[in-house]
């Protein structure tokens, strides 16, 4: 596993911005990171691709999220909701013994996670899972 | 008379038999007056499996009247399902007459009337007793704990646990799973389960540092009983973080992790086990979803919404039986395990009418042995009510409203915010107002009564914020508590919109005008789930109000102040 650990700090510190980017604009942004990512090419729903996220964060500065893709080469990891969306792309070499990885993320607020997957054969699945943000405080 | 009552399947082997059901009525033998114990614990013998459940008892080791919800709004999916359902058609649904023990037991309406007639329910004494008749018709009985055991009274809060965890030592419990428990604080959390000698469960209990499972807190056991194999697993209440004070339990997360819960079945089921039971404190949305979900679960203990439901529901191969609170439920779960699988299942929501039921006398001791230290306190008299006083429900009951009342005179405030719990017994009319009924409503290790300054918009953000963590129709993103409740503040509620549009026409309700997003407000709470909130202690606040008030002949109700729609 090849994890890009300076491409993972920079933009998954950087989206510690407290302001959720208006719907449309963080949608450009991944729209464009995802073609970035895929040279344009077709994105199938997952079926080799899992990605496990709270459905509530229990803190947002640091949510923790595992990537998982027997047989992949790259997945790609966004949040979609963040000033930044970028997270990081995790690239697993030939020798690599799984194609598994897990990290921590910070959330802007409530917003899906998103995970783009490279499969061997060139192929592209993605997968999203809402995280939300809460204040919290009445459970009982 | 006995049999029509018991939830009875078999022959479960074609699934198309699944959700057969009858459930007979008590209606009769109420009409007569005439329920004996052995009414209630009776059974004739069915399968080699016997499982006993107790959840949410919030620390009544004494009997209480608790009223159950009049207003119970499920969404989604869930819209009209039960246990979203009260009062009439809910004893519509079980066939239940009107007047009956079950509809004093399981509904709202004529509370105070029936309460007369039926008298309290629970008491851990008379559960004892409920216990150890099952017992003596299968002596390898697993009695199981579903949690919010150690917390809620004045005694449990001042011993830190410790006259529950006494008390319940007698009915010897063979698992717990937990959500209160943990405002006792981590350390006294795993003290206590270093004394309870039986496991405690918690499949989704993670060191928070390093997201692995926490060694002192089991995913499940297995037992061997009747000859079956059988792993119970632990699931505790998953937005404990969230919903109660993380700095209380710092290195421990939580969450529902669907995945960690398959990989704990597969890997019981690949040991052998031939019946997997879920002892949860998710709440029963959540473990509706989880049974569709997840494969293997026969049955699903299901504890924190504290409904109580005469039947499970089942969805898929899986039983969810939903056992009630504070005392008032103890459910028996008879199965047929053979052939390495479930085959039949029977179950039986039994009441515990604390007039029917006789108490086990070593239980009682041991109660009243925690209590006499403070028993001079907890029976100290504050005043009286002359109507029911009662919490349960989405919205304000009349309890929340005597709370909030207090928080705005004895705070100055123009605003009060009181937590959406489920837990607090009610009081019926006539009833002194004691020390301990103000505690069983206000008990809580974070009392602290703020006051505190809050824009429109962000009380605006509150109530958006608590709306969609009770009505967001995906069960996997509720908290399962209720409504914040409010003092002084009026507001219209859509259940069905999104968050951030269900709440509008916030309103003072002292003089009626509109909330302004940008005018700051003085506001009362308390229960925050914030480290270093500063104020007296709640009870302290209501035994003041209480005190001036006297006898309490009608609280303003602010639930009238909450228009409800999509419900």
């Amino acid at each position: 596993m090849q994890l890009d650990r300076r491409t993972f700090l920079v933009s998954g510190l950087a989206a510690g911005g407290a302001l959720l980017l208006a719907p449309g604009a963080a949608q450009a942004m991944v729209d464009e990171a995802v073609a970035a990512f895929t040279g344009g090419a077709d994105v199938a729903e997952a079926t080799d691709l899992t990605l496990t996220a709270p459905e509530i964060a229990e803190n947002g500065n640091t949510v923790p999220i595992e990537v998982s893709a027997p047989g992949a080469t790259a997945i790609m990891v966004l949040a979609a909701g963040n000033p930044n969306p970028a997270v990081g792309t995790f690239k697993f070499g030939p020798l690599a013994a799984s194609q598994f990885a897990s990290t921590r993320i910070r959330l802007a607020g409530t917003q899906d996670v998103v995970a783009i997957a490279q499969m061997a054969d060139g192929s592209f699945q993605r997968v999203s899972r809402e995280v939300k943000v809460t204040i919290g405080g009445c459970g009982g | 008379m006995i049999s029509r009552r018991d939830f009875l399947q078999t022959a479960m082997a074609t699934a198309a038999i699944y959700g057969a059901s009858s459930y007979g009525r008590w209606g009769r033998l109420a009409a007569q007056q005439r329920i004996t114990q052995d009414d209630l614990l009776g059974v004739s013998p069915f399968g080699n499996v016997t499982l006993i459940h107790l959840t949410d008892l919030h620390a009544q080791l004494k009997p209480v009247f608790f009223r159950e919800p009049e207003v119970n709004i499920g969404v989604g999916a869930n819209r009209g399902q039960v246990p979203h359902i009260t009062g009439d058609a809910f004893r519509q649904a079980y066939g239940i007459a009107d007047g009956s023990a079950d509809h004093y037991a399981l509904t709202y309406d004529d509370f105070s009337a029936l309460a007369g007639t039926y008298g309290r329910m629970g008491g851990l004494d008379r559960v004892a007793t409920v216990v150890n008749a099952i017992r003596a018709d299968n002596p390898e009985a697993l009695f199981l704990d579903g949690g919010d055991t150690w917390h809620g009274s004045l005694v449990c809060h001042r011993t830190q646990g410790q006259d529950v965890v006494d008390a319940m030592a007698l009915l010897k419990p063979d698992a717990m799973t937990f959500h209160w428990e943990f405002t006792l604080g981590s350390d006294r959390v795993r003290d206590l389960v270093g004394q309870i000698g039986f496991p405690a469960l918690g499949a989704n209990i993670y060191d928070a540092e390093w997201d692995e499972p926490d060694e002192d807190f089991a995913p499940y056991t297995t037992f061997e009983r009747g000859g079956t194999k059988i792993a119970v697993i632990g699931q505790a209440f998953p937005y404990l973080p969230i919903a109660n004070p993380n700095w209380m339990f710092p290195e421990l997360s939580f969450g529902i992790r669907e995945e960690r819960m398959q990989e704990v079945v597969d890997e019981a089921r690949a040991g052998g086990a031939e019946l997997v039971v879920l002892l949860s404190h998710n709440g029963f949305d959540v473990d509706k979803k989880m049974a569709g979900q997840v494969r293997g679960l026969d049955v699903i203990l299901s504890g924190h919404t504290h409904d109580a439901l005469p039947e499970p529901v089942q969805v898929g191969q899986t039983h969810v039986i939903a056992s009630g609170s504070n005392g008032k439920f103890v459910s028996r779960v008879d199965l047929d395990v053979r052939d390495g699988r479930m085959q039949g299942l029977r179950h039986r929501l039994i009441p515990v009418f604390s007039d029917v039921i006789a108490p086990d006398p070593a239980v009682t001791a041991a109660i009243d042995a925690s209590r006499a230290p403070f028993l001079d306190e907890l029976t100290r008299v504050v005043g009286r009510t002359e109507v029911p006083l009662y919490r349960r429900g989405n919205f304000n009951g009349s309890w929340d409203d005597l709370i909030c009342d207090a928080l705005l005179s004895e705070r100055d405030a123009e605003i009060a915010l009181s937590p959406g719990v489920r837990w607090g017994p009610s009081l019926i009319p006539g009833q002194e107002i004691t020390v301990e009924d103000i505690h069983g409503v206000t008990s809580m290790s974070y009392p602290e009564a703020y006051r505190t300054e809050m824009t429109g918009e962000f009380l605006h953000t509150v109530l958006e914020d608590v709306a969609d963590n009770i009505f967001n129709p995906d069960p996997y993103y509720q908290q399962g508590g209720d409504m914040v409740r409010t003092g002084g503040l009026a507001y219209r509620i859509d259940v069905t919109k999104p968050q951030g549009s269900r709440i509008s026409e916030m309103t003072l309700s002292r003089t009626g005008e509109a909330i302004d997003p940008a005018r700051s407000y003085q506001v009362a709470g308390w229960a925050s789930v914030n480290e270093g909130t500063e104020g007296p202690p709640i009870w302290d606040v209501v035994e003041a109000h209480i005190a001036k008030v006297g006898t309490v002949t009608d609280v303003p109700n602010a639930s009238e102040n909450v228009q409800v729609t999509g419900g």
